[in-house]
């Protein structure tokens, strides 16, 4: 294996410029002035002056649309979008078509994965057989496949019956699994299109209130302490569930919650133009949630950021508003969001940008090998951050089939300049190698 | 005027000036043998309609045939449900084969935006029949007419619109042009057919319909849809009537200079009485008249260009 000697980047944005040996897929040796020729011969240096080394990002909640819509994303061009985004490992989510609720489809999705080998693509298993919110699938069967799946979500719908969530709650505590949930009350929001409030009024969408993610993260946190399981809350879109999980977490329970780069950044004053890139699920809230997201994400009420990267085909996108699919990109913004929102405000510095897209992440993910410290012997799963750079966004660009990003034309902060997954480099300087 | 797909930001001038420009065709019109005016010849008007429609249809598709354009009536299914034609591909179809103006009413909100958008390349002009619960823009036009013709003006009047304002794109219309030409807007209502939000329309709210009623210059009556009595939205028809139906008595609490607006289909027993529906004070069948011409001069403005409507 081909060595690599990252020269003159900073730790986490830290301290003194080291130099970094990369052997055999760990952290073989950091210091100063290590020079190419005291490692192998075909050693593959990288110039890191100004640069930030962190740890390879972990992505909880990515939509790879593979198997059924391969016209949007399939695991290869994701596994790549993945990684030119500075992300080591990645999650995704079950509803495909075939739903992945059995051991057959997470065991493809892995090992597709692994031969394209640009990410760790870990498979997130359905709770229910289908989606459907009925029966819970074979959570036992899909945790000792060959892809061992450590996630489970019926991710795009609501596990909405209490019972049920109860028993997967439940049964998940024997597995040692968290159960990640798409929090949203469907009785609140029957034809749903846009956050419930002013803009809503105005353009005449029906709502989607912030009360139908709150009270579902509400009863499910009380659920998953009284079965002493752990409990993840997909995408958190307002400033009520911050409260609900700062109190819930307060009292023990053992819950864990994601936000998304677009609920940090983006608002529903948006939703003038009625362009339907920016239709999500959940929807694109006020100013004032995004202001309560960004903080709760400093002070660790929110655990981490997800990307819930969500490639759609044009003509999913290019309709009238109600007729378009839900979601946007986010796999290659998302570290440039980040620092955009919580860098360059000062919420964050990079040792905390390290914690909320690589070292919570994988410890929720329970992914040993990601979000390690960046020490001697450690796995070599790497993004190194040029955070002085700026780039403009534009969709055509983007490694995805889908182009679906609705922040075409900004100019954001912050430019992942190498990913390195087990000692290999898999992008470098915007190229997949 | 390029395009007309909503109340909310049009200009109160040119608000004004597309009613003067109404008024014009209304008296030229008049006791006129041959209603038809050269004003629009060769110009292709097509009406594309993916909801049930009579009233808004026929107005539009009246007031192109007196302007002597070619119109064309398109009724289509709502096809990105069915997974037919896109509406993209609809419009880009009409616009190619030669429509200077399309017509829209869609169950989507924000589908006339959307098309002019498509349409911007081919300079097609867009005017928003009703576009989901969003926008109804010609509908508030004729009632400001109407209101004009009643009451003498628009600004200083209070107007009260009364019922499911939340599903109502004519609502949101008139809310927006009547605050724009200086009226005070009350919106009447119990609070599940208010939208979440309503504050932040230039209106006041109220619940209850006998209160307002003395200080009003005009009543506009919204339709309440059949869906909506079974969604919960209220206990009843008969406690929505009797809380907010327009009757006799109501009708006696009113200045009697007040008029009252409908914008049609109504369901007389419900929210208008019979006798109410059918009294001097009830202004609903000059909505339909006047509707003809506001649509008239819409296309006017829309394609005319400049120069005398007559």
């Amino acid at each position: 294996m081909t060595a690599v000697l990252i020269k003159g980047a900073k730790l986490y944005g830290e301290g003194d410029p080291v130099d970094v040996l990369i052997e055999n897929g760990v952290l073989a040796r950091i210091g100063t002035g290590i020079e190419a020729a005291e490692a192998a011969e075909d050693t593959e240096v990288i110039e890191a002056a100004g640069q930030v080394l962190l740890p390879g990002f972990v992505d909880l909640h990515t939509h790879l649309r593979e198997p059924g819509r391969e016209d949007a994303e399939t695991i290869a061009t994701g596994s790549a979008a993945a990684a030119l985004g500075g992300y080591t490992a990645v999650f995704a989510m079950a509803n495909t078509d075939p739903v992945a609720d059995n051991a057959v489809i997470v065991d493809h999705v892995w090992r597709r994965g692994q031969e394209v080998g640009l990410v760790d693509v870990h498979p997130v298993g359905a709770v229910t057989v289908g989606l459907k919110g009925e029966k819970l699938a074979e959570l036992g069967t899909m945790a000792k496949s060959r892809a061992r799946v450590r996630v489970f979500s019926d991710d795009g719908l609501c596990v909405a019956d209490p019972l049920l969530m109860r028993r997967a709650l439940e049964y998940s505590t024997a597995l040692d699994v968290v159960i990640a949930q798409h929090a949203e009350e469907p009785r609140l929001t029957v034809g749903a299109q846009a956050h419930e409030g002013e803009q809503s009024a105005r353009l005449g969408y029906t709502g989607w209130p912030a009360s139908a993610e709150e009270s579902i993260v509400a009863r499910d946190c009380l659920l998953a302490k009284h079965a002493g399981a752990r409990l993840h809350v997909c995408h958190v879109s307002t400033s009520g569930t911050t409260d609900i999980l700062r109190w819930a977490k307060d009292r023990g329970t053992k819950v864990s919650a994601e936000v998304t780069p677009h609920h940090l950044l983006l608002t529903d004053e948006r939703l003038s133009t009625y362009d339907p890139i920016n239709k999500v699920n959940p929807p694109l809230r006020t100013g004032g949630d995004a202001e309560k997201l960004r903080a709760a994400l400093a002070e660790g009420v929110i655990d981490c950021v997800a990307t819930d990267h969500a490639p759609h085909a044009v003509q999913d996108k290019d309709c009238e508003w109600s007729a378009a699919r839900p979601g946007m990109l986010g796999l290659q913004t998302a570290l440039s969001i980040v620092a955009e929102t919580m860098v360059k405000t000062g919420l964050l510095d990079w040792r905390g940008v390290a914690r909320v897209m690589s070292e919570r992440p994988a410890e929720i993910g329970n992914l040993p090998d990601h979000g390690r410290p960046l020490a001697e012997g450690e796995p070599a799963n790497l993004a190194l951050v040029d955070p002085d750079a700026e780039w403009t966004v534009r969709g055509a660009e983007l490694a995805s089939i889908a182009g679906n990003t609705p922040y075409e034309g900004m100019r954001l902060p912050g430019v992942v300049t190498a990913t390195v997954l087990r000692g290999r480099i898999t992008s470098r300087e915007g190229k997949i190698q | 005027m390029k395009h007309l797909l909503a109340t909310e930001g049009l200009d109160p001038a040119l608000a004004t000036a597309v009613l003067d420009t109404a008024d014009e065709l209304k008296h030229t019109l008049l006791g006129r043998e041959v209603r038809k005016l050269p004003t629009l010849r060769g110009r292709t008007v097509i009406t594309l309609f993916y909801e049930n429609s009579t009233r808004t249809r026929v107005s539009f598709e009246i007031a192109g045939k007196w302007m002597s354009a070619d119109v064309i009536n398109v009724s289509a299914s709502s096809s990105s449900v069915n997974k037919g034609e896109s509406l993209r591909d609809t419009a880009l179809t009409l616009a190619a084969a030669g429509a200077d103006c399309v017509i829209v009413r869609h169950p989507a909100s924000g589908a006339a935006h959307r098309l002019s958008g498509w349409l911007a390349e081919a300079g097609t002009a867009v005017v928003n029949a009703g576009d989901g619960t969003h926008e109804h823009p010609t509908q508030a036009l004729l009632d400001a007419a109407t209101l004009r013709e009643r009451l003498g003006g628009i600004e200083g009047r209070r107007i009260a619109i009364v019922g499911d304002v939340l599903h109502s794109r004519v609502a949101r219309s008139n809310i927006h042009l009547l605050a724009s030409l200086g009226a005070e807007v009350v919106l009447v209502a119990p609070p599940t057919l208010l939208p979440p939000g309503v504050e932040s329309l230039p209106v006041t709210v109220c619940h209850e319909l006998d209160a307002e009623l003395p200080a009003v210059d005009a009543v506009m009556l919204l339709r309440v849809q059949a869906e909506r009595m079974v969604g919960g939205f209220f206990p009843s028809a008969r406690e929505y009537s009797i809380a907010y139906g327009l009757n006799e008595n109501r009708l006696k609490l009113m200045p009697e200079h007040a008029v009252v607006l409908h914008p049609g289909p109504m369901l007389r027993g419900m929210e208008i009485s019979s006798a109410v529906a059918d009294s001097p004070a009830s202004a609903i069948t000059e909505q339909v008249r006047n509707g003809v011409h506001v649509r008239m001069a819409v296309l006017y403005h829309l394609l005319a260009g400049e120069g005398e409507a007559a």
